[in-house]
């Protein structure tokens, strides 16, 4: 039964996330001990909130420097909403805030309209299917088994710009403005959705990451 | 595209048991929540709310373990309501496992609520639910104590209000419709939704597939919660998801997976 070490730093509901897991044959250690963060086999940053918030809980527990360890041993890592946001350099999020540096690019405010200039509802919030961008293939990545136009629950008023168009895994459009609905750094992966909250579907993708080692 | 309508299971409880009133009165007692929600979750519904309408302190411990129950083997948002008046009962709901809190009473009482929780839990977090009952046309009062108690304060004002202190979503319940099956007050809806930036649950009457098509089209609801409806199998949820793709109304569409 793998270990999956998931990120305590005060912020959100680890519940759910710790549910998933554990129904797709996980135990699952929640921590904020830097050093069991470093040595885990499996890392999970799960979050909810805002981005400054987020940086400030982990910093307050030492754990930066220990999750960027962890992400040198190449050891699968998954970083959910909040989490995967952090993974980047950067996010505009009430200021220029500096974030975990795992994938280059930055976090901005989802367009207050769609592609067509009429305003649309912010947060995004609901099941939207995400597809390949152009020259991807989700095989060998944790979207393998995954159907492409399979919908997936999001929440979140920011969105993750990744520098690289390779780092870009699976794409979501909301009223035409791009989305970046996960990324992938070798074995760094990023969701904007939440896969512990959008069903079978989502669990599928949990199993898909606990089968890498 | 744009975010795909919701379609979410309205569970009202009382002690331990699923209810269900008209108007938010007269209830009846349907049975154990954890079998319905799972029930509707395997169906496929997009997200459940729990709203437990009695909140008395001396209860809540059954609605702590429903929700905690329920999160075991449901994989999808879980919104939770009912008696929840400071940050540290908001705090409580979600560490047993909900997503989202729902305030009503607590927020009609003291504004600044939306605001605490929306700052300590995040926007999305942070559900204000809405009693609304129809005074003249094109009117509406806030309500609360499952439309028991008016507040003279105008719905239009308060939702407006709850958007600026910070909520992320409105539950927005018509009292007049609610259990009726007669289906939704649209113009109350509409006239939310065109208001406020945020996404618009519209609870309170839905019978049949025409009216949630009636207030996804003419209402402009961002989800809509299904409740009498599917706890008394007049539709069950692939019914409502196939017949509103049928009609052109963006729904989640299943894809099939292994798990």
């Amino acid at each position: 039964m793998p270990t999956v070490t998931v990120i305590d730093y005060g912020i959100g509901n680890l519940m759910s996330v710790a549910r998933a897991f554990e129904h797709c044959g996980a135990s699952i250690e929640l921590t904020d001990d830097p050093r069991k963060v470093e040595e885990a086999d499996y890392l999970v940053l799960p979050g909810v909130g805002a981005f400054a918030d987020g940086m400030a809980g982990l910093a307050e527990r030492g754990l930066i420097d220990s999750i960027k360890a962890f992400a040198d041993k190449e050891r699968p890592f998954l970083g959910i909403c909040l989490g995967m946001q952090m993974m980047l350099d950067e996010s505009e999020e009430f200021g220029a805030n500096d974030g975990l540096g795992l994938i280059p690019g930055k976090v901005v405010a989802i367009p207050s309209t769609g592609s067509d200039g009429t305003p649309h509802k912010i947060p995004h919030i609901g099941w939207n299917e995400i597809t390949a961008p152009e020259c991807t293939s989700w095989g060998n990545t944790i979207l393998h088994d995954t159907l492409d136009r399979t919908p997936f629950y999001f929440v979140h008023s920011f969105s993750a710009v990744p520098e690289y168009q390779h780092h870009r895994l699976a794409d979501c459009l909301y009223n035409g403005a791009l989305i970046s609905a996960a990324i992938r750094n070798n074995n760094m992966y990023g969701c904007q959705f939440h896969p512990e909250k959008s069903g079978k579907a989502g669990l599928q993708i949990i199993q898909s990451f606990l089968s890498k080692v | 595209m744009a975010s795909n309508i919701r379609i979410i299971s309205r569970l009202d409880i009382k002690g331990p048991n699923l209810i269900k009133g008209i108007h938010l009165e007269g209830l009846r007692k349907l049975g154990d929540p954890n079998q319905f929600a799972k029930e509707y979750y395997e169906q496929g519904i997009d997200e459940i709310i729990y709203l437990d309408i009695v909140a008395s302190l001396y209860e809540r411990s059954s609605l702590l373990s429903i929700v905690r129950r329920t999160t075991q083997d449901v994989f999808i948002p879980i919104t939770v309501g009912g008696g929840i008046r400071s940050v540290d009962d908001a705090r409580e709901i979600l560490r047993v496992g909900a997503d989202k809190v729902a305030v009503n009473t607590a927020a009609v009482k003291r504004p600044e609520l939306v605001h605490e929780i929306s700052q300590k839990f995040g926007a999305q977090c942070m559900v204000l639910s809405i009693e609304a009952k129809r005074t003249a046309p094109g009117k509406w009062e806030v309500y609360y104590d499952n439309g028991r108690e008016k507040t003279g304060v105008d719905v239009l004002e308060w939702a407006q209000r709850g958007c600026e202190l910070g909520a992320g979503e409105i539950l927005l319940t018509s009292v007049d419709m609610e259990g009726t099956g007669r289906g939704f007050d649209c113009e109350l809806t509409s006239a939310v939704s065109r208001l406020v930036p945020i996404p618009v649950i519209a609870s309170g009457g839905l019978g049949t597939v025409d009216d949630f098509e009636q207030v996804v089209k003419v209402g402009q609801a961002d989800a809509v919660a299904v409740a009498g409806a599917l706890h008394y199998k007049k539709l069950n949820v692939w019914d409502i998801r196939n017949e509103a793709l049928r009609r052109g109304i963006h729904v989640r569409k299943e894809v099939p997976c292994q798990q």
